[in-house]
Parts: C-alpha cells; structure tokens; sequence
C-alpha cells in the first residue's frame, strides 16, 4: 500500500460524501417543497446515493 | 396450534444460544488487555471469512486449552478423484488431515496438499505455493445458502398454495409478504422495466430481493454467519443480472452501446468503447455494494461489540453496548436497503435492455 493510493482513496471518499449530502439536501427540499412526491422523491435519491457510494467503495478497494 | 409451539421452540432456541454465547464470552478475564486487543481482532477476521467447521462459539478454558462449539462439515475435494471426508479431521485448522495417502492443511481458509508434516512453502511475497485441489466442499457459506434456499422453498410454496386454496385470500405470512411482493412488482418492477415486459423480470428480482434480505438478516444473528460479505456470492448474484440483461437486450440497446444516434460519427467511435466497458462496470458496481456495504457494517458492528470486553468498565462498556444495540438496528435497515438497491438497479439494467425507442 502506497501513501499516494491512500491518499486518492481519501480524495474519492470525500468527494462521494460531498456528494452523497448534497443528494440528500436536495431531497430534503424537494420534499419539504412538493410532500406528496416523498415516495419518489426517496426511491430516486438512494438510486443516485447507491451509485455514488459504489464509486466510494471501488476507491477504497483499489487501495486495498 | 402446532405450527405455533414450533415457531416458538424455534425462537427461545435461538435466544438460547444467543445467551450461551456470551455467557461463555464472560471467560476470557484473566488475559492481559493486548492479549485481548488481538483476540479481539483475530475474532474479527475469523467471522468474516468462510469456514470449514461450523462453529457456534469458542472459548479458551482455565487450563489454556481453547474449546470449541460446533459442529464439522463434510470436506468435498477433487484432486486425481473425488475426496469426501469430514472437516473434523482438520481439528479447527490445527492439523493435518490424512485422506487416502494424501495430506491436506487449511491455511488461511483455503485447503493446500502439503507431506505428513504439514509444511507450508512460501515464495517471496508470502505466498503459499502449495499444490491447491479442487474444492467444492460444503463450507458455512454454503450451508447457509442452501438454509435458506430451503426457507424460501418452503415458504413460498406454501403461500401459493394457501392463495389457491383462499381464492386468492393472503393467510399468514403471506398477510407479511404480500405488501412487499406488491412492492417490488408495483414500485420496482412496473416504472423501471415498463407495462410490456416488467413479468418476464418479475421470478428473478423477487427471488433475489427475498434471498438478498433473509440473507442479511442471518447475517445479524448470533448464528455468526454471513453470506453476503464473500465476494463470490455477490459476483454470482451481479453474473445473473449481467446475463440476463446481455440476453434480453433488443436491438435498440445494442444500438445505443454500439452506434449511439444522434452524435456525430467520431463521438460514436469514442463512446462505443466506453459503452461497452459500462455494461461491465454496472453488474461489477452491483458485486461491489453489496460486498462492500455487508462487509464494513460487520466489521463496525463487530469492533464495537469487542470494545465492550476491551473497556471493562461501566462507563465504556455500557456506552459501547448501547451504541452497539443502535448499530446493530441500523443494520437491520442496512440489510432491507441493499436488498432493495440490488433488486432496483437490477430492474433498471433489464429496464435498459428492453426499452422501446420510438422518439428518435
């Protein structure tokens, strides 16, 4: 394990939890906005969360 | 009246032997806290590889002799004709099991053929170059599969049958599960795959949501197993969704992979290559979120669990348990929402593979 792959896992992660807030943010508003549209308003967000969180989890395991 | 004692024999033997284990936790007092510290951990990593035996719970008595709980598995190897015999003669990884002239050693969770001695060779980056037979043994994973294989037989049959005999009635568990049937054909399958195709999809996404969850959730029992944190299922599972969506593509989907309309011709050169890649990359997303997800939620869970025997006092211990039984029902949720994921995404590629263009 080198400090540089370390280091681009870090960046990776950071990245999809910026991510990963700022869909959920959106999601909040959208449903503070339209409350009728939570269900699938929620069904959408954690389609695009899972997506990103798979980027996460990728980075984390090249490092590996 | 009878299936009802059964359930609850079931259930207050399980919580049996979820008692038993941690009062057998209690022993282990007199080590020094380092000691604990890698026991701890070798703990860890022990529960989250497949096993040969399967072993309920260990412990290491007065005398230093380490005790275990459990029982063996049979142990099924190719290696020049077929070698059946049972786990126990590994004892836990400790010896050298003989079968028929040849000498078999588990190192690291895998079976290598090494002399009567049991010597292990290793190249320069600490590799085992032992000759490796094939194995095709019913390991815990393996045996949790089929478990729940069964489960799963049974109980769907038997809610179907019941249907038929209720006029299409729900009864019993399937009063529990008939929401979540509607659930995946109505919120997952219907908008995803679309009005003309989504049946087709309906057996595979509703058999892999059900064994993704039941799975999970035996993950989170004191029966120590967990399925879904070795990569090789996940790989099997995301190997189903990338044939059947690689199958049922029309031509419109090779199309878009191949040639995408609507871009000009040295785009559609560039963007064919990645294309492709990306109907590799999707089902390797999906093999990788489930392993990943699994596997980190029980490492936490577990590391917060060994930090109560680590503290060993009120305050630390006490504030490890709570936020241990917190996770833990986190968990829970985790066990529910991987299993929706795969099953939606999966919709979505097979959604992908059989869409109708007509706008362009």
């Amino acid at each position: 394990m080198e400090i540089p792959a370390i280091v681009g896992a870090g960046l990776v992660v950071i990245g999809a939890g910026i991510g990963i807030g700022r869909i959920g943010g959106s999601a909040m508003e959208a449903i503070a906005r339209q409350p009728e549209a939570t269900g699938k308003i929620q069904t959408a967000m954690l389609i695009a969360a899972a997506l990103i969180e798979g980027i996460g989890f990728a980075a984390l395991f090249a490092v590996n | 009246m009878r299936r009802k004692i059964t359930v609850k024999t079931i259930t207050l033997l399980l919580l049996l032997v979820s008692f038993v284990t941690y009062g057998q936790e209690e022993h282990g007092h007199s080590d020094s806290g380092s000691d604990r510290k890698s026991e701890v951990k070798a703990y860890i990593q022990h529960h989250l590889k497949d096993s040969y035996d399967f072993n309920l719970f260990s412990w290491t008595s007065d005398s230093g002799e380490e005790k275990h709980f459990g029982f063996p598995l049979p142990v099924i190897l190719w290696d020049g004709g077929l070698k059946v015999f049972s786990s126990s003669k590994f004892h836990h990884g400790e010896s050298v099991a003989e079968v028929d002239g040849n000498y078999y050693k588990v190192y690291h969770s895998k079976i290598y053929k090494t002399d009567a001695e049991g010597t292990i060779k290793y190249d320069e980056e600490h590799h085992a170059t032992n000759e490796k037979p094939l194995d095709f043994s019913i390991t815990k994973n393996v045996l949790m599969i089929m478990m729940v294989f069964a489960i799963m037989f049974f109980m769907f049959s038997r809610m179907a049958k019941s249907y038929k005999k209720n006029g299409g009635l729900p009864k019993g568990t399937g009063r529990f599960l008939e929401p979540i049937v509607l659930y995946v054909r109505d919120e997952i399958a219907r908008p995803n795959i679309g009005e003309k195709h989504y049946k087709r999809y309906m057996s595979y996404l509703l058999t892999v949501f059900f064994f993704v969850w039941i799975v999970n959730l035996f993950g989170l029992t004191p029966i120590g197993m967990n399925v879904t944190n070795n990569i090789a299922v996940t790989l099997c599972l995301a190997l189903i969704t990338y044939l059947i969506t690689t199958f049922s593509g029309n031509k419109n989907y090779w199309k878009h992979i191949f040639w995408m309309p609507g871009v000009p011709v040295p785009m559609k050169i560039i963007l064919a290559p990645i294309e492709l890649l990306g109907t590799i990359i999707k089902p390797f997303a999906l093999m990788i979120r489930l392993y990943a997800n699994i596997t980190a939620g029980h490492v936490v869970l577990m590391s917060i669990i060994g930090m109560v025997f680590l503290f060993q006092n009120w305050l630390g211990s006490g504030l490890s348990f709570m936020l241990a039984f917190v996770l833990a029902i986190l968990e829970l949720l985790v066990a529910a929402l991987q299993a929706y994921i795969f099953t939606v995404l999966s919709a979505l590629y097979f959604g992908m593979a059989v869409e109708e263009h007509d706008d362009h």
